[in-house]
């Protein structure tokens, strides 16, 4: 018979081979899928993984992947490090949001003052919006010991309804007709979050996102926080007993990714998206989630796993209007990806044995 | 070499080889903002792109991308159609304007049509959009007249001039024939979502309101309706017939089909060019669903008259007297509205109680 058995140590080669064999087990899936639907399996396939990188068009796509894969990396960093020391932000498509809100507000609020001091403002206000969002689950968790999780999560909606109120109110293009949404920052040079190179897809947002990569990586692995943020999250018990503060950690670690989760808004509605509008948020504070279990909450695999949920959104988008692909099918195809990741994440930890139980 | 030239070198390159080809098919891209089964806005516009393939056959082809976000994504999806060859891109969705017009930018060769909005930055830029609202001048004519609470909820999708303006029609109409009727508003910020939209149902149904209209694009209201008993509804967008006779008494039906094979056409002939096309129940662009026979003869003539005099022009939807929510004068005694004041309608008219969300 056939048991899983627990493994003394996490298995290193597991660990880093499951989001390949993830990938490689989602291609035979999503292709069985296509060939249900009628399509031929690898035609469906290769507009998502090989057509934005070296397709006729990749001069296009490629930059699109950066623009789309940066916010996801941004966020999905900060998420990291609270989920490592098993402390749940699910929130932060909400300070996402309060991010862009604080930074156009702030960018909206200079117009038509042309001055170099504003964009680097915006860029504090939004790190300040997220921050202060994700410091309210934080207060909350460790004042009264609430669960971080609803918190967070229930705010995502708070945020929405000041979204919707300000593109209809207080941040409403006085030019736009009555019509909801605000003037538009890519027409603002001062606050425009644009290209640093013309047609390269690299702005602001995408540096951030490699600074915070970076910036990850140094504290997890050198530095005193990054080590109280590991034995926290591996043996809760032995971190009390030596002492660390939660409620430092808890604080720590909310507000940061809050913060990251700010800057990539404010990034977003500065840059690509250019207009606060009630349809503003596309979901990547939820994406960031399956972005940092993707990368095993590793500073690098989330750069990578970042890449590769970019992908497979402009991928899919090809692969609909090519194949004529229905886009529930392709949203299918990125959640089995998820799904096998989970599942094959067990054999990091357990192994499967055939054979009877050896009697202990 | 930057990106824009680029672009543009590829798409003369692309041309280049439509010329050459002469057998070529006509490359028509629609940009989707809802699934093609939603039953109302997107499942409109997916059967006007139908009808471009009926009519033209080999002729044409079609490609289209649905549950589009605005913004960044909608962008990408613009410019990859445009990049593969597109000859026409329809994007059918108001938050698609910039992003419409920043693709035209550069791709000068491409035509683009965008729906509901304002914006014509580039002579390849045309926009259009139907006058729903004189479908909502039949629909209130109706309610008025079956509603025996008195009271009518309507749901909202998101305060623009355009729901404002629906809701305005509706209410001067359902007024004009029952003096004492109430409007009830719920706003969902949302065009398509069957659960908000559900609830917003229920919420207007225990009320007291027995006639639901709504601006969203799901059958859900019509479901909770039906469930609900002894409410009437109308189809949006979409004929929803599935809920007749019973709730759904009638629909607003978008016809897109008529054009998009004209512009489709237009685009063959090369005679294309960047218009602005507003159109109501005279050109075939808003239809009216069959009203079933749970309304009364006579309020079924009613209605159609109105129709009629809508569709010959010899009648406006709104005609004065009419005054805003404040009291104030707007449409004297036989004023009609102009397009301008119609195309940014930010108020409601007297009589509507409630405020349209800031």
């Amino acid at each position: 018979m056939i048991r899983l058995e627990k493994r003394p140590q996490p298995s290193q080669a597991w660990s880093l081979a499951t989001p390949l064999v993830a990938v490689l087990a989602t291609m035979i899936a999503g292709g069985l899928l296509f060939a249900a639907l009628g399509k031929d399996p690898v035609e469906a396939i290769r507009p998502i993984f090989w057509e934005p990188l070296f397709g006729e068009f990749a001069f296009y796509y490629r930059p699109q992947l950066l623009v789309k894969g940066a916010p996801l990396v941004l966020i999905a960093i900060g998420l990291s490090l609270g989920f490592k020391a098993g402390i749940w932000n699910i929130g932060a498509e909400g300070q996402y949001i309060m991010g862009a809100l604080f930074g156009a507000g702030v960018g909206l609020a200079f117009y038509p003052l042309e001055a170099w001091y504003i964009f680097p403002l915006m860029v504090i206000a939004g790190g300040f919006g997220g921050w202060l969002w994700a410091s309210i689950p934080a207060y909350l968790k460790t004042r009264f010991g609430t669960n971080e999780i609803l918190v967070s999560l229930m705010l995502v909606y708070v945020a929405e309804q000041f979204l919707a109120s300000m593109s209809l109110g207080l941040m409403k293009n006085p030019e736009g007709f009555g019509f909801p949404g605000s003037r538009n920052l890519q027409q603002y040079d001062s606050a425009h979050n644009a290209e640093l190179i013309a047609g390269s897809g690299m702005h602001w947002g995408v540096v951030a996102a490699l600074i915070a990569v970076i910036f990850a990586y140094v504290l997890l692995n050198r530095h005193m926080v990054g080590y109280h943020i590991r034995l926290t999250g591996e043996a809760p018990r032995a971190a009390r007993f030596a002492g660390f503060n939660p409620t430092r950690l808890i604080l720590f670690c909310l507000g940061t990714s809050g913060m990251l989760a700010g800057l990539a808004g404010m990034f977003e509605v500065s840059g690509p998206s250019g207009q606060v509008s009630i349809d503003f948020n596309v979901g990547y504070g939820f994406t960031a989630i399956i972005v940092a279990f993707l990368g095993r909450l590793h500073p690098v695999g989330i750069l990578l796993a970042g890449g590769l949920m970019a992908l497979t959104y402009i991928g899919g988008d090809i692969a609909q209007s090519n194949l004529h692909l229905p886009s529930s099918a392709i949203q299918v195809f990125q959640g089995m990806l998820l799904f096998f990741l989970l599942a094959f994440d067990l054999l990091t930890n357990f192994r499967i044995s055939l054979g009877k139980p050896e009697v202990a | 070499m930057k990106l824009t030239n680029l672009m543009t070198s590829a798409a003369v390159a692309l041309g280049l080889a439509t010329a050459a080809l002469a057998e070529d098919p006509t490359k028509v891209g629609f940009v989707y903002v809802g699934p093609v089964g939603d039953g109302g806005w997107t499942y409109e516009h997916d059967q006007g792109r139908k009808a471009v393939v009926a009519e033209f056959g080999d002729k044409v082809e079609t490609v289209y991308v649905e549950n589009v976000a605005e913004g960044p994504d909608a962008e990408r999806v613009i410019t990859q159609m445009a990049l593969q060859g597109a000859d026409l891109i329809f994007t059918t969705s108001f938050g698609y304007m910039d992003p419409t017009n920043n693709v035209a930018a550069k791709f000068p060769k491409v035509k683009f049509e965008h729906a509901t909005g304002y914006k014509r930055n580039t002579d390849n830029v045309s926009t259009y959009s139907a006058r729903f609202y004189e479908g909502r001048a039949v629909q209130g004519t109706i309610a008025g007249h079956m509603t025996e609470s008195n009271i009518i909820g309507y749901i909202g999708s998101y305060p623009i001039p355009e729901v404002v303006r629906g809701i305005n029609s509706a209410y001067i109409h359902a007024k004009k024939v029952n003096p004492d009727v109430e409007f009830k508003i719920v706003w969902a910020f949302t065009w398509f979502d069957p659960a908000k939209e559900a609830d917003a149902a229920k919420v207007l149904i225990e009320q007291g309101a027995d006639v639901i209209l709504q601006h969203t694009d799901s059958t859900a209201p019509q479901a909770a309706a039906q469930a609900a008993g002894n409410v009437i509804t109308f189809g949006q967008a979409s004929d929803m017939a599935e809920y007749g006779p019973k709730p759904r008494v009638s629909s607003i039906i978008d016809d897109w089909a008529p054009y998009y094979i004209a512009r489709t056409k237009a685009v063959m002939d090369g005679t294309w060019t960047s218009t602005d096309t507003w159109d109501g129940i005279g050109a075939g662009m808003v239809g009216i669903g069959e009203i079933s026979d749970a309304v009364p003869a006579e309020v079924k003539a009613e209605a159609l008259a109105i129709k009629a005099s809508l569709a010959d022009g010899s009648y406006h939807a709104f005609t004065g007297p009419i005054n805003k929510q404040d009291g104030s004068a707007w449409l004297a005694a036989g004023e009609t509205a102009d397009d301008g004041t119609l195309a940014g309608m930010n108020f409601y008219v007297e009589g509507i109680d409630g405020d349209i969300p800031q």
